[in-house]
């Protein structure tokens, strides 16, 4: 059993809060992403589980096992790195028996697990060879099988892909799941990249200064985020935004009256997903001045405003609204968000 | 895991910091206790005979004008030779490394190679006679030809502390991006211009080192006079050597080293200063 | 008509490109000449023998050499005893200040502790100083201690000298090598110190062997200390000061060509890492 608990961690450098008692549990054989903008705390959470920086409090067990203080070789982990760390000196194949070699396990082992994570990862034909001698998307395919070929517990990886440019990324990611999920590893993912969060994960943690903001599966994060950050974050394009007056517990959109949630005040925050909405005839519909009309083949994409904010929505390519128009749009009730225009936290809606 | 045992990195410094205040830091004091006591008393005593000394003067002179005249030649010429190396794509390698070599002579083989010139019956009065400027052999390193003896090893020093000058600003140059410059050329700067207002204060650093260096070591310039005019030329460390191995007065020559450790720091800080390093304004 | 208006067009900013470079190549080979022809010169002299000197007016060709005179000097008494001193002086200064800097130099580049900014200046500091002079107070404590006229006391005050610029050059090294394989070691079940053995040494080594090669020609090189600290157990180069005014003239050159030989060398086998060095050094 390999689940991982992360009690209270707290890590502080001075006077900055880098992480502000952090605490996740991630189950045996899940693939949890750490997801956030630079700074957010993620790198350190995962330096930290993996021993290479300390906390300044909590806990972190491994399997029921505290593993705080301990070294890290001793703490019965893998990691990919994010500048891949394929050690220039050594052969592709001393690279990937590294962990093995340390452990000291026999040579029949060494070259048993070297093929098979070689295989998986198809690096058979560069055994020999030394690093420099292969690109960016084969040391990353080295960096991954060196932690697959010791068979951890735990994977840690830092950004892999992050170096890989955006064709090889996308193959890359593809690659990964089918080999992570066959090993069937617990895996801890840190990533700035949604898309690779969201193909990717069982779960995310979506973290903004050093707090978790909300764990959760991908297409409840994405349709149900926690916070404004998280609606603004996740999704291309982001989560909008429109603050509305409410009265006598309803919201007008248009003719449309929506339920608002209870006790709330005279105003509330509708987040409304960009393809959340259908074209309405006005004034049954709600109002949408369109500034921009960008057709993108797949779809259309409107920037303008709605009660005069700025929002960005998505239609079928079908539709034909120009530049200018003004449109009356249907928002489908069961895929707002509403959110407390102080906390900026999402209030639960009544149930129809 | 770095913070859980502070103790490493001091552990790794000890042994450096042990040895340097042994050998640096004590004799340092040392140097300052001895120039400036006399029979374990503090005095003057002895600066007072340094000063009273006759080659005291000549030899303050002596290394002040060497200083003056060397280190400017030197960069400029290491300027010239690190802009000119910049132009070149095939042979940089080689090119460079000729003019290096100068870095692995000691002032004391520079000195005598410039002797096997500039000796009577050397190359340089071989070349002058055939080309016949001079009619016999003319003599340029004794004591009634300071002028010609000052040039001398004005050009030894020159000949030997450029490559260290050149090694440290073409380092500086190779970390100036090219996009500077052609910038500077787009925006219709000539090549004049372009050194002037890009490159120069874009190396500062490392001009700033170079000078620091070559500075504290032109007045240290001892071995290559020795070689080429022996005591016909004094300069300051030269008299200090001479008062401790000849004269066997080790507090003259104590008062000799704290004078020269003074106007070392001094140079280096007015560099320091003159020469302020911005870390805002460089790339 | 038209042909021909083309061709001057074309003609002239080419043969304005080509007479630049032409006038690139020249300066570049002026010095290079300016580097290698006294080098070459020297090298005549040491080979031409007693009557190579008198020879006038000279030539600058290589006629009448041989390696007789340079064997000739070899056999002198002295010689090869302080070859072989200088060589012990030299192997002690790379010894210690490898010992001594590297660690400090890993230190520097992998930690932040409190003092590191203090350490830095000290050894920032010693640069600002003329080292040799140091000899001076220190003959007094060596006589003392039985290392005055011994190798290992030259060896020591050399150390002086090449250990802060070791420091400084292998933290460069260090930082040369990311932090991350490092890690990466310690997570696939290496102790720190295997670490270091297994995935820093092999990758820090070319640079501490060039580091070793400078602090080797540092203590080569050195006349001030070597001459002050020695009477009997003369390094070469304060062999050869000592010497000086007595030797006939073909004997210096020979000295003088036996410095610059193992420098020559010396200098060869790291060019590659001159830049890279000075760069680090000089920051």
């Amino acid at each position: 059993m390999a689940n991982i608990v992360i009690d209270r961690i707290r890590k502080s450098f001075g006077a900055f809060q880098a992480l502000k008692e952090v605490s996740l549990t991630i189950n045996d054989g899940e693939f949890v992403s750490l997801l956030g903008p630079s700074g957010c705390g993620k790198t350190t959470l995962l330096r930290i589980i993996a021993g290479l920086e300390t906390s300044t409090s909590g806990d972190v067990r491994i399997g029921d096992r505290s593993i705080i203080g301990l070294a890290p070789k001793d703490r019965g982990l893998a990691m990919v790195f994010q500048n891949y760390a394929v050690f220039p000196h050594m052969t592709v194949y001393e690279n990937v028996a590294f962990g093995l070699r340390m452990q000291k396990a026999d040579e029949a082992r060494v070259k048993a697990q070297v093929e098979k994570a070689a295989g998986l990862l198809h690096i058979e034909p560069y055994l020999d060879r030394y690093p420099n001698k292969l690109s960016g998307g084969q040391r990353q395919r080295v960096a991954v099988a060196r932690a697959l070929a010791v068979k951890p517990k735990v994977l840690l990886m830092d950004e892999p892909l992050s170096n890989l440019d955006a064709l090889l990324r996308l193959e890359m990611r593809t690659e990964l799941k089918t080999v992570l999920q066959s090993a069937g590893t617990t895996t801890i993912y840190v990533t700035h990249d949604q898309t690779e969060a969201m193909g990717l994960s069982d779960r995310i943690a979506v973290m903004h200064n050093g707090v978790v903001e909300q764990v959760g599966h991908p297409v409840e994060i994405y349709n149900h985020p926690a916070t404004r950050f998280v609606g603004g974050f996740i999704g291309n394009p982001p989560m909008n935004f429109i603050k509305v007056p409410v009265s006598n517990g309803q919201v007008a959109a248009g003719e449309e009256q929506l339920a608002a949630p209870k006790d709330v005040g005279n105003e509330i925050v509708l987040g409304l997903r960009g393809e959340a909405v259908e074209l309405a005839p006005l004034p049954q519909g709600l109002e949408m001045k369109v500034r921009v009309a960008e057709p993108m083949g797949s779809h259309l994409l409107l920037t303008g405003s709605i009660h005069d904010q700025p929002v960005r929505v998505i239609l079928p390519a079908s539709e034909t609204v120009k530049s200018g128009d003004t449109i009356g749009l249907k928002l489908d009730s069961k895929r707002i968000t509403w959110l407390s225009p102080e906390s900026g936290r999402s209030i639960p809606a009544v149930s129809a | 895991m770095t913070q859980n045992r502070p103790w490493i990195p001091y552990l790794l410094i000890l042994p450096s910091v042990a040895f340097l205040a042994l050998l640096f830091v004590v004799p340092l004091v040392q140097t300052i206790w001895l120039a400036l006591s006399d029979n374990g008393a503090p005095s003057l005593a002895n600066a007072e005979r340094m000063v009273t000394d006759i080659n005291f003067t000549r030899s303050v002179r002596n290394t002040f004008l060497l200083t003056i005249v060397v280190v400017p030649v030197q960069i400029a010429i290491a300027l010239a030779m690190g802009t000119m190396v910049s132009k070149v794509g095939r042979g940089r390698e080689t090119i460079l490394w000729i003019w290096t070599i100068p870095l692995g002579i000691s002032d004391l083989a520079a000195g005598l190679v410039w002797l096997s010139i500039l000796q009577n019956t050397g190359y340089f009065n071989s070349l002058l006679f055939s080309l016949g400027v001079i009619g016999r052999q003319a003599s340029w390193l004794s004591y009634q030809t300071p002028i010609a003896l000052f040039i001398a090893i004005a050009v030894a020093e020159i000949w030997r502390g450029t490559a260290i000058v050149m090694v440290i600003i073409v380092a500086g140059l190779n970390q100036v991006p090219k996009e500077f410059k052609e910038a500077a050329e787009i925006f219709g700067a000539g090549p004049w211009t372009r050194f002037w207002r890009i490159t120069l204060p874009l190396i500062r650093p490392a001009l700033q080192s170079a000078l620091i260096l070559r500075t504290v070591l032109a007045f240290e310039v001892f071995a290559v006079v020795y070689a080429l005019g022996g005591r016909n030329f004094p300069v300051l460390v030269g008299e200090a050597y001479n008062w401790q191995n000849q004269n066997q007065n080790y507090s003259v020559a104590a008062v000799y080293a704290v004078l020269i450790m003074i106007i070392s720091l001094a140079a280096t800080l007015i560099y320091l200063k003159a020469l302020k390093v911005d870390p805002e304004r460089l790339p | 008509m038209s042909k021909e208006t083309m061709s001057t067009i074309k003609a002239s900013p080419a043969s304005f490109a080509s007479s630049r470079r032409w006038l690139l190549w020249s300066g570049i080979a002026a010095l290079c000449a300016w580097v290698l022809v006294p080098i070459y010169l020297v090298a005549l002299g040491a080979l031409g023998g007693r009557q190579g000197v008198y020879i006038w007016p000279k030539t600058g060709l290589p006629t009448g050499i041989s390696l007789e005179p340079f064997i000739l000097f070899l056999t002198t008494e002295g010689v090869v005893q302080s070859f072989l001193n200088s060589l012990g002086a030299a192997g002690i200064t790379v010894a210690l200040s490898i010992l001594l800097g590297a660690p400090a130099g890993y230190a520097l580049a992998r930690y932040d502790f409190r003092g590191k900014d203090s350490y830095r200046l000290l050894v920032l500091l010693t640069r600002a100083f003329p080292l040799a002079i140091l000899a001076l107070p220190l003959t007094v404590s060596f006589i003392r201690l039985g290392l005055y006229d011994t190798i290992i006391g030259v060896g020591l005050i050399h150390t002086v000298l090449a250990l802060p610029f070791a420091a400084l050059v292998t933290q460069g090294i260090f930082l040369g090598v990311p932090k991350e394989l490092e890690e990466a070691a310690w997570v696939f079940g290496c102790t720190r110190v295997q670490a270091f053995f297994k995935v820093v040494a092999p990758l820090a080594l070319p640079g501490i062997v060039a580091t070793a090669v400078f602090a080797f020609v540092i203590s080569w090189n050195e006349v001030f200390a070597a001459s002050v600290l020695t009477v009997r157990n003369r390094t070469l180069t304060a062999y050869l000061l000592t010497v000086l005014s007595e030797s006939p003239m073909h004997y210096r050159f020979a000295g003088g060509l036996m410095l610059i030989l193992p420098s020559v060398v010396f200098i060869f086998a790291v060019r590659r890492y001159l830049f890279a060095i000075w760069g680090i050094s000089s920051k």
